[in-house]
């Protein structure tokens, strides 16, 4: 983890967002830094989502600051956003029915050099290799999964902001991913997981986030989570 | 009534419809593209149509272009006013419903015919044919330039459809249809992609329209007759299924023709009656099959 005080590879400040008419984020402030997992820990409809899709622009009607590497996101178009080297990886996964595996897994675009070329990627989920000319929603959950996160390594982008990669998969599948996470971390990328599963999330994170309402209520870090486990229960209403 | 049909009655006929066929399956072809990518019912459509007939003519009698030079210029004319009312017309109108596309290209298509009718008149403008002859086949005579429609619609829809399913800016297309928010979040700009997209299926209204110049007369009101058809074709072929409106489009025009044979009085309403069978047994379209629908 890089030391306090270093610039944040994301700055996050004062974040208020839309859908609409309806304010979903009511001024979120927060900041990942180069090399960490962060994690966005709260109820459902806290602003998790909302939070990512503002990030990369998805979620247009937003305002305040949010800052990679210095330059700001806010009146971005999503696309811009991504070639600075943001990838996402949405919670409804978003496999494309209408192209095969392969299709999906090769349709990003290469945007940065240092992206895993595509045999790299069937190298590293050989299910995917199997199924290859298979239409992409023919794969199990799982699979589906693995092909979403699997896709975004192709550009290049070393920062990951990974949507409940966990929700609605058998144990084994969860455990999976989770490696597949701790990886990635062990790799170098910086990554930003939004997460309902509190305890896949205690086994990743360096720093927990909390959100309530469209705020950031508490940061805690692993250690911290782990000593005052009540405190966070209390957040999660669990 | 069966008694006095010849071969060559029959076989006039569906050339007929193998031709009217050609120009449904181009048109619905680019009207399904577009509305699969924009959610846009592009009623202008019958209007890029006529604009890329009279552009050919214009090319020709203005600046003496003749039918094959008009086949590419005409395209890329019409397909460059096509480009600029994505901007100005459909851009501001993306997040609205699209009841208000659809409202907006009628808008435009009334207003363009009505400046061609001001300027040339109501009545049709004739167009040589470019090749003159044809061929004895036995059981019927068969004009060159009618064969030559035949097959460049044919290459023309296959090539399309090859460029859809089978490269990566078909596949960008393909997904985008189904997600643009995430295809633009891998980096792709997604809001050039549906100009450019809008600008091919206006193109290629206005390729029908060359093609189309030397059979039908060239005139103003050629693009609004034609359209009702070709909205028809896209319904019953599934809205926004590049496959089912090309089928359709080929089907419909041989349906036409056969009823025109066996039943000439409902030879004008028969496509709008498959169409109300399809919307009560197959509303998805006859060729989309139940996931691809979603």
């Amino acid at each position: 983890m890089s030391p306090e005080g270093a610039t944040p590879l994301l700055k996050v400040e004062n974040l208020q967002a839309w859908y609409a008419e309806s304010k979903a984020l009511h001024g979120m402030s927060f900041e990942v830094r180069e090399g960490e997992l962060l994690t966005l820990i709260g109820r459902n409809g806290a602003g998790k989502t909302t939070t990512l899709r503002s990030i990369m622009g998805i979620v247009r009607k937003r305002t305040g600051s949010i800052r990679f590497k210095g330059e700001e996101l806010v009146g971005r178009r999503t696309y811009e956003i991504a070639r600075k080297g943001i990838a996402y990886c949405p919670e409804e996964r978003a496999i494309f029915g209408s192209l095969t595996v392969r299709e999906n897994l090769t349709l990003p675009p290469v945007l940065q050099p240092g992206g895993m070329d595509d045999e790299a990627l069937m190298d590293a989920f050989p299910n995917l290799r199997r199924r290859a000319g298979s239409g992409g929603t023919k794969l199990s959950g799982g699979e589906q999964q693995m092909l979403a996160i699997a896709r975004i390594l192709r550009t290049g982008s070393r920062f990951l902001l990974l949507d409940e990669p966990s929700e609605g998969l058998a144990p084994v599948i969860v455990k999976e991913i989770g490696e597949l996470i701790q990886r990635l971390k062990a790799q170098g990328f910086t990554i930003l997981l939004v997460e309902q599963n509190l305890r896949f999330a205690r086994s990743v994170a360096d720093r927990h986030v909390v959100v309530e309402n469209g705020r950031v209520v508490d940061v805690l870090t692993a250690a911290q989570l782990d000593a005052d486990m009540a405190r966070v229960k209390s957040y999660l209403g669990v | 009534m069966l008694s006095n049909l010849t071969p060559q009655l029959f076989f006039g006929q569906m050339l007929i419809g193998l031709i009217n066929g050609s120009f449904y399956a181009m048109l619905s072809m680019g009207l399904a593209i577009i509305f699969g990518l924009m959610n846009v019912v592009n009623f202008a459509h019958g209007v890029q149509y006529m604009l890329g007939a009279f552009v050919a003519w214009l090319l020709l009698n203005m600046l003496g272009i003749n039918y094959w030079g008009a086949l590419v210029i005409a395209p890329i004319v019409v397909a460059c006013l096509g480009l600029v009312m994505e901007r100005l017309v459909l851009k501001p109108l993306q997040n609205l419903d699209h009841l208000y596309s659809l409202l907006a290209t009628y808008s435009v298509a009334l207003i363009v015919e009505g400046i061609v009718r001001q300027q040339y008149g109501s009545t049709g403008l004739p167009y040589q044919l470019p090749i003159s002859g044809g061929i004895n086949l036995g059981f019927m005579f068969m004009p060159w330039y009618r064969l030559w429609v035949v097959v460049f619609s044919l290459v023309t829809c296959l090539g399309t459809w090859l460029l859809i399913e089978h490269t990566k800016l078909g596949a960008y297309l393909r997904a985008a249809n189904e997600n643009p928010a995430i295809v633009e979040s891998f980096g792709i700009n997604v809001p050039r992609m549906v100009t450019l997209t809008y600008a091919f299926g206006v193109g290629l209204a206005a390729l029908s329209g060359v093609l189309a110049a030397p059979i039908y007369q060239v005139s103003p009101s050629m693009g609004s007759s034609i359209m009702i058809v070709i909205f028809a074709v896209v319904v019953i072929g599934g809205m926004g299924s590049i496959i089912g409106a090309v089928a359709t489009g080929y089907l419909l025009g041989l349906a036409e023709a056969l009823t025109k044979v066996f039943y000439p009085q409902g030879a004008n309403m028969v496509i709008f009656v498959v169409m109300i069978l399809a919307l009560v047994l197959r509303p998805r379209g006859i060729f989309t099959s139940s996931e691809a629908a979603r």
